[in-house]
């Protein structure tokens, strides 16, 4: 399906910063079987890549509030059950809203923690605008400088075989930034509710609400 | 003797935490609760969890709480400030919260930065939802602690317990 591109962003200008791959193929290529995580999500875009991804699954936590708390929810989840793989998806206006979080995560370093920037440089939901990454910021390096040893930056077909490998590898918390064209991600109505979606996870992962 | 008095309530207060199975302690440095973060760093069945903002907390243990697990923010009333939109998480997901919050801005405080935060720290974590305890003398710590993780990890709250310049002691400068 041919990516649909919303009004008023200057594509070109994002295909030539190196904006060009598809989200809603390039998130699940770089995800595989999405049953192997316990996910927790940004809000929006992530948030339907990854409900229409396990069609809105119980091992998936997604936001739509609150937002700057994605990646310290994938912490506190991954030092809870360090017997399972923590997945945060999230989008660079989320995580742009907490870099210090990064630096948290680095001192505690979690084995079973990987964090997906999907990176479309922009503010999706609230008009398209440009953020800081289409304006020079780049998330890799403030996560290599809060002391994330395993970064990566996918920003090609021929890099998300890498990319996948070191979102699965337990050797200390991973982080990748997906590199993807200013398009609409999928259309996909999941749950807003926030504590009926508490319940769904913790009854799915605990057994009890 | 005072010195004395004060730490056995706070060794009382880790030691209460730690039977109520509280296993992230979450914090930005600070002096009034030095004792706490000293003995969950020391602790090899905690997570002592160093923040560079206090709101990054109220997410951790929201994610806690998701894989089964209890926290506690510690934090100084300054921080009250910071978590306040990370709350929706607590309002609107009914995540149990707890947070110990060391005042200052209160009682004999002569730091004019203090008070606009300190003074406003109960109506704005009420305004999100969060019932606040004060605590005003060392022996009313370990109950009212011990009444808010019920509150938090039973009732399903956001509960916050005021440790009083009273009880601290105002810092002097």
């Amino acid at each position: 399906m041919a990516m649909r591109y919303p009004q008023g962003v200057d594509v070109a200008a994002a295909m030539a910063a190196g904006f060009v791959l598809d989200r809603c193929e390039a998130v699940p290529a770089l995800i595989g079987n999405p049953s192997d995580f316990l996910i927790v999500t940004g809000l929006a875009g992530t948030a339907r890549d990854i409900a229409a991804l396990t069609h809105d699954g119980a091992q998936i936590y997604t936001m739509a509030g609150a937002m700057g708390g994605a990646a310290m929810i994938g912490l506190g989840l991954a030092l809870a059950r360090p017997d399972k793989r923590v997945l945060v998806a999230t989008g660079d206006g989320e995580i742009l809203m907490n870099v210090g979080a990064l630096a948290t995560i680095a001192v505690l370093n979690p084995a079973n923690l990987s964090i997906l920037v999907v990176d479309n440089g922009h503010y999706g939901e609230t008009g398209w605008q440009k953020s800081h990454t289409s304006l020079g910021v780049d998330l890799e390096k403030i996560a290599i400088g809060s002391g994330i040893q395993r970064t990566r930056t996918v920003a090609a077909e021929s890099e998300i075989a890498d990319g996948a490998r070191l979102l699965r590898e337990g050797n200390g918390a991973a982080f990748v930034v997906l590199r993807v064209a200013p398009a609409e991600p999928p259309a996909y109505k999941r749950n807003f509710d926030p504590a009926s979606c508490r319940v769904r996870f913790r009854s799915a992962l605990l057994g009890t609400p | 003797m005072a010195a004395d008095v004060g730490e056995r309530w706070q060794d009382a207060l880790y030691d209460l935490l730690r039977r109520h199975n509280v296993t992230q302690f979450a914090y930005v440095p600070d002096a009034g609760h030095r004792i706490l973060i000293d003995r969950s760093l020391a602790d090899p069945g905690v997570h002592s969890v160093a923040l560079t903002t206090e709101e990054e907390g109220v997410a951790l243990l929201a994610g806690a709480d998701l894989g089964g697990a209890r926290g506690v923010l510690l934090m100084q009333s300054s921080g009250a400030g910071n978590c306040i939109n990370m709350l929706s998480l607590v309002k609107g997901g009914r995540f149990p919260f707890l947070t110990l919050l060391s005042m200052r801005g209160d009682f004999g405080e002569g730091n004019p930065w203090q008070f606009p935060m300190g003074q406003a720290v109960e109506p704005v974590l009420e305004a999100m939802g969060i019932i606040c305890l004060r605590v005003e003398a060392p022996q009313d710590v370990v109950p009212t602690v011990e009444a808010a993780l019920t509150m938090a990890f039973q009732g399903g709250n956001g509960v916050a317990v005021l440790l009083t310049q009273k009880l601290l002691g105002a810092k002097a400068f």
